[in-house]
């Protein structure tokens, strides 16, 4: 984390505590936009193959739903807006898992440093991850979703209060996903081979999110179960927020309440790496 | 000069046996291959619990062409698609490296920390493909097709990797795009071609070939018609739209060795 010296300063400047952190955590969230921007090309390589997929998923539901109009609550036009908006969700949400710094630190042995920061190394991966987020939203998903408008139409919501309600399950679905990846990330510090993990993880969280087929296809207590999963609060409730297929009450209180408990253990999983992590010489 | 096919199969089976160094780390890497493979099974068994047929096809039809892509892509994955890995090569100037050494350097770079966990999908897709033809009634006098099919997947999917390796002598900074023709090729014909727009079928029949790998053979093993009535020797093609695919992918790459230029030191 080579920002690390000029954000600490800001933990060192004068006036009220909760003030200093807040800068000093809004700092990081520049500092990860900064750090992502500098890869334009990948990104825009990144959105174009996301919008290929897109295109290939798109005429697969039509398909489908030409076949079973109505399906799952859906009409064709949302099946198509519901498989650009997954395409546009892999960016910020890091459907394929990593997206972290914190693995090759943990084999390093950098993470001995990141633990004794006067910062929670929680919060400080979560502002840097939603830095991360915020310019891979800009980058990742306006193009591909703009692509699917133009390709095949899609549904836009009218009314003011589902965009607020959709921005709002947004930036709780990068929560929920950094939740998720910080715990597989932080792993690493009791599995000495993290590659399983991070394909385990990949398996389910593009299995479960609904990246690959929407969740209301699920059937039986396949669905059910998928549909209260974690995986669901990354891609299928927020896609649904902006279709209005749910409850936005509910759906909000389902991300949250995931957000909230993935980041409970990620938080104890913190304190217990800090006990497990030993620092070699000196 | 050694012959190439003995250096890659020397530098393949050096990396195999260095992963095979750690047996459980290899054991769960290729398991999750195959479930990682699985998935897109998965996804078509999913979408069959919602109806019976997807564009004009039964499951057992559709399980048929996405084994047989499968498993040409997945062969070609594990031979061949660490060439996509050469931007990563010139950036860190080990290129060069291999420029100088008296072995292809297409064989280097497709050995180079060649991946052979990788064989878990090659058996996910011939499980389906399997699976898929016990639900389909092939005669003897068709089935010939199916070996032939799979080797030109194969070489159709190798020349789209060795395409995207020679394009990234220009595209350095941004190699994914690649990925949206190789991996997004292998994903293009897992389903019938029937279920994309006539005007994507045509592309990938007369422009970059992908309907060669098990679309129009595909037809003639299933003994159906074509949605969009294209001319019937089209099925027999595979082998020379492989052949001509390779040739254009061979001439590719070798431009773009000549083309580049070290950065020096």
């Amino acid at each position: 984390m080579p920002s690390a010296e000029s954000a600490a300063d800001a933990l060192r400047s004068p006036g009220p505590r909760l003030r200093r952190c807040a800068t000093l955590y809004l700092r990081l969230v520049g500092y990860g936009f900064r750090k992502h921007a500098a890869y334009w090309a990948a990104a825009a390589a990144g959105a174009f193959t996301n919008t290929v997929f897109g295109v290939l998923r798109a005429y697969v539901l039509i398909a489908l739903w030409r076949s079973r109009p109505g399906l799952g609550g859906y009409d064709v036009t949302d099946a198509v807006t519901y498989c650009f908006l997954t395409q546009a969700y892999i960016g910020p949400m890091q459907v394929f898992g990593g997206g972290l710094e914190l693995p090759q630190r943990i084999r390093s042995g950098d993470i001995a440093l990141d633990l004794v920061r006067p910062a929670s190394l929680q919060l400080w991966c979560l502002s840097e991850d939603l830095g991360r987020a915020i310019y891979l939203f800009l980058a990742r998903s306006v193009p591909p979703t703009i692509a699917g408008a133009l390709l095949f139409g899609i549904v836009t919501p009218g009314d003011a209060g589902t965009w607020a309600a959709f921005a709002a399950s947004f930036l709780l679905g990068v929560v929920v996903s950094f939740g998720w990846r910080y715990l597989v990330a932080l792993a690493s510090c009791w599995v000495l081979d993290d590659r399983g993990l991070s394909v385990m993880s990949m398996v389910l969280t593009t299995f479960f999110s609904g990246l690959m087929l929407p969740l209301v296809l699920f059937p039986g207590w396949l669905g059910t179960l998928a549909r209260s999963l974690p995986w669901a609060a990354m891609v299928q409730v927020p896609a649904d927020v902006y279709l209005g297929k749910t409850g936005v009450a509910g759906a909000l209180a389902f991300q949250g309440f995931w957000a909230l408990t993935l980041l409970g253990l990620g938080a104890l999983a913190t304190t217990a790496a800090r006990r497990k992590v030993v620092i070699q010489g000196g | 000069m050694v012959s190439p096919v003995r250096t890659y199969a020397l530098l393949a089976w050096t990396w195999t046996r260095a992963a095979a160094q750690y047996p459980l780390s290899f054991t769960l890497m290729t398991l999750g291959g195959f479930v990682l493979g699985g998935l897109d099974a998965a996804v078509i068994w999913v979408i069959f619990a919602n109806t019976t047929t997807l564009g004009g096809f039964g499951l057992s039809e559709v399980m048929f062409l996405y084994g047989t892509a499968g498993l040409a892509f997945s062969v070609g994955d594990l031979m061949f698609s660490n060439l996509d890995r050469i931007s990563q090569h010139i950036k860190a100037g080990t290129f060069d490296a291999m420029l100088v050494r008296p072995v292809s350097p297409f064989v280097q770079v497709a050995t180079d920390r060649f991946v052979p966990h990788r064989i878990g999908r090659v058996l996910q897709g011939a499980l389906v493909l399997g699976i898929g033809l016990s639900g389909v009634h092939v005669p003897l006098e068709r089935a010939w097709m199916i070996p032939v099919m799979v080797l030109s997947g194969i070489v159709i999917f190798t020349a789209i990797w060795a395409l995207g390796g020679a394009a990234q002598f220009l595209l350095t900074d941004a190699p994914e795009v690649a990925n949206a023709f190789t991996y997004g090729g292998g994903t293009l014909v897992q389903y019938p071609l029937s279920v994309y727009g006539d005007n994507l079928v045509r592309g990938v029949t007369f422009v970059l070939p992908l309907a060669f790998v098990n679309w129009q053979p595909g037809l003639y093993v299933l003994d159906l018609e074509d949605p969009l009535d294209l001319p019937h020797w089209l099925r027999f093609l595979s082998p020379a739209a492989a052949l001509a695919l390779a040739l254009v992918a061979g001439l590719a790459w070798r431009a773009g060795i000549r083309r580049y230029r070290s950065t020096g030191s």
